[in-house]
């Protein structure tokens, strides 16, 4: 595996010394290849392998029946819409933040305060975020008790375990993580561009929809498409949430993981596991295209 | 409206034009400030109540009184209290995780990747390509992978939560490959270790007193970084049925959410430092090698 890695390196050399110096040359680069090999590659070969294998490790396509049950087949439809909605909010309200701090003065004190706020946000998922949404609208969160204090009404608080919590709580470290990939693009529109389009009796109307807003739409998809594959490919604020129940793709692989020992005889992790990987490289992949379309004029 | 008195050349109306423009800037200013304040507020109250709310549900009582009993495991960490003893289990998990973690990320990367610059430069989009790998590969699907291979490693080693630390490198890989890189590029490493060999160093020196003092911020912010994930680490820990930091807030909560949301507000405020100091540092850096 290895050899492969290191393989394109010594291409373009052709006499058989100068092969061998390069060969002596790529040899302090074995521990960190090796090491990404025995714990990135391998594991996601065996995820591919065992998707198609049977338990006597014969080749089988039968795994991939288990996509067309309904339990995995909701928990695909929750995960791709939890992930396009928490996307969108997280897209929206982030973009405006994200455009509210491009209009402020880059050395700012407000814009390098909340800079710093939302890249720490953005990486607060998990356990404690869940919790904190527990804390504030569970059923004896700060938001309901005062709200009944307040109004006097107990709401109903099962809608946070629920499809829309989900939604809310992944919106927390969404839209920070929008403001950080977002702000980038937006500091590169140049003042100029919106005095050109006044000069040449452009409004403001005009100057977004005709000028920034194609310029900016590349950044902003692809920025939407960072935002869903993060939300894809999150466990841990889910998993910490709803305990008893896997509703989407990846607490799916939690049930398929405990259940491995008893009676699963499909690898069901691994073909659910497979399901992910192929879902976030393709977003991933649009995302890398967009991005060099981005920098076009954004760079 | 505009559009009318805009392009129109004429001598006598020149100077009202040219005025136009910066009013009408001033008053776009004043606009988008109070849209600012008003986007920035509402977004950070979004941010600041859960929050609030862990505090608020670690200190509440049912009858509406408030104390600190539910921080009590946690302040004296060392008693026999049961969620006292899981924290302490996972908070010391956690450390030597940080610790070793770390470690084998800058052995791994530094060497590598200043040799790769120097010496391979055909291999610095491969590594750059493998080490930005993981973003593409969720957690949770690594750990299916992972099992059959820490299965090995718990007949061959042990099963203790430190040999977490290889898949945890491999976590942090890309944030610390894009900290590292961007500190390697602000420096010219084929100059400087050209003028240290010529002197006589060895490539260990070259290394040692040479490269790493001067991509020293860099070197922090992949630590602060690599740090801040390692705490916050859940997935893989609880899946492989190892125990840390997280996973210790999540037993907690099962028992007792009042301690665990206290665990958590802590955690919590320790990651804001940190990685608040991690982003002054990256602007700071990135302000130095603009200007």
């Amino acid at each position: 595996m290895t050899a492969e890695l290191v393989a394109p390196a010594p291409t373009g050399s052709g006499g058989g010394r100068l092969s061998r110096r390069n060969l002596a040359a790529l040899l302090p680069t074995l521990p960190f290849f090796v090491f990404v090999a025995v714990f990135l590659l391998l594991p996601t070969i065996i995820v591919v392998v065992g998707a198609f294998q049977d338990r006597y490790g014969g080749f089988t396509v039968h795994n991939l029946t288990i996509l067309t049950t309904g339990s995995v087949r909701s928990a695909a439809w929750w995960s791709l819409s939890l992930s396009a909605l928490s996307a969108i909010s997280g897209g929206v309200i982030g973009g405006l933040l994200a455009y509210a701090l491009a209009t402020a003065k880059i050395s700012g004190g407000l814009r390098r305060v909340v800079v710093a706020a939302c890249s720490v946000l953005a990486q607060f998922g998990g356990v404690m975020l869940a919790f904190a949404f527990i804390a504030t609208i569970g059923r004896t969160g700060m938001v309901t008790a005062l709200i009944r204090s307040w109004f006097g009404t107990t709401i109903d608080t099962t809608w946070l375990y629920d499809f829309k919590g989900l939604v809310l709580v992944y919106s927390y470290f969404q839209i920070p993580l929008m403001v950080i990939v977002f702000l980038p693009a937006l500091d590169g529109i140049r003042e100029q561009w919106r005095e050109a389009t006044e000069t040449l009796g452009g409004t403001t109307w005009v100057y977004w929809r005709r000028v920034a807003g194609p310029i900016l739409a590349p950044a902003f998809i692809s920025s939407l498409l960072l935002l869903f594959a993060n939300a894809f490919s999150a466990y841990a604020t889910a998993a910490a949430l709803i305990s008893q129940s896997n509703p989407l793709l990846a607490t799916q692989i939690r049930g398929a993981l405990t259940n491995e020992v008893t009676a699963d005889t499909t690898n069901t992790a691994h073909v659910l596991a497979l399901l992910m990987v192929i879902i976030v490289s393709l977003v991933m992949t649009g995302y890398a295209v967009l991005q060099r379309r981005a920098s076009r004029w954004l760079g | 409206m505009t559009r009318a008195t805009g392009p129109l050349p004429d001598a006598g109306r020149r100077p009202r034009d040219e005025m136009r423009p910066p009013q009408l800037r001033r008053r776009r200013r004043r606009k988008q400030a109070i849209f600012r304040w008003i986007v920035v507020a509402l977004v950070m109250l979004f941010f600041a109540i859960p929050m609030v709310a862990l505090l608020d549900f670690s200190t509440r009582l049912r009858n509406g009184t408030r104390n600190w009993v539910s921080w009590q495991p946690i302040v004296h960490l060392g008693s026999d209290d049961p969620a006292s003893v899981e924290i302490r289990a996972g908070l010391v998990n956690s450390l030597w995780l940080v610790l070793v973690t770390v470690l084998i990320m800058l052995v791994l990367l530094v060497p590598t990747m200043t040799w790769v610059r120097l010496r391979v430069p055909a291999l610095r989009r491969p590594m750059e390509f493998i080490s930005l790998l993981p973003l593409t590969i969720p957690a949770v699907v690594l750990v299916v992978g992972l099992a059959p291979i820490y299965r090995i490693i718990s007949n061959a080693l042990s099963i203790s939560s430190i040999w977490l630390c290889f898949v945890y490198v491999i976590l942090v890989l890309p944030f610390a490959y894009r900290a590292l890189d961007a500190g390697l590029d602000g420096i010219d490493v084929k100059t400087l270790s050209e003028a240290a060999r010529s002197l006589g160093s060895s490539w260990t020196t070259v290394l040692w007193r040479i490269v790493l003092p001067n991509i020293r911020s860099a070197v922090l912010s992949a630590c602060f970084i690599s740090m801040a994930l390692v705490f916050g680490e859940f997935t893989v820990a609880s899946l492989l049925g190892r125990k840390n930091l997280q996973t210790a807030i999540f037993i907690v909560g099962q028992g007792d959410a009042k301690t665990a949301a206290a665990l958590a507000l802590i955690v919590l405020a320790f990651a804001v430092v940190l990685l608040f100091v991690l982003s002054f540092f990256a602007t700071g850096r990135r302000r130095q090698n603009q200007g």
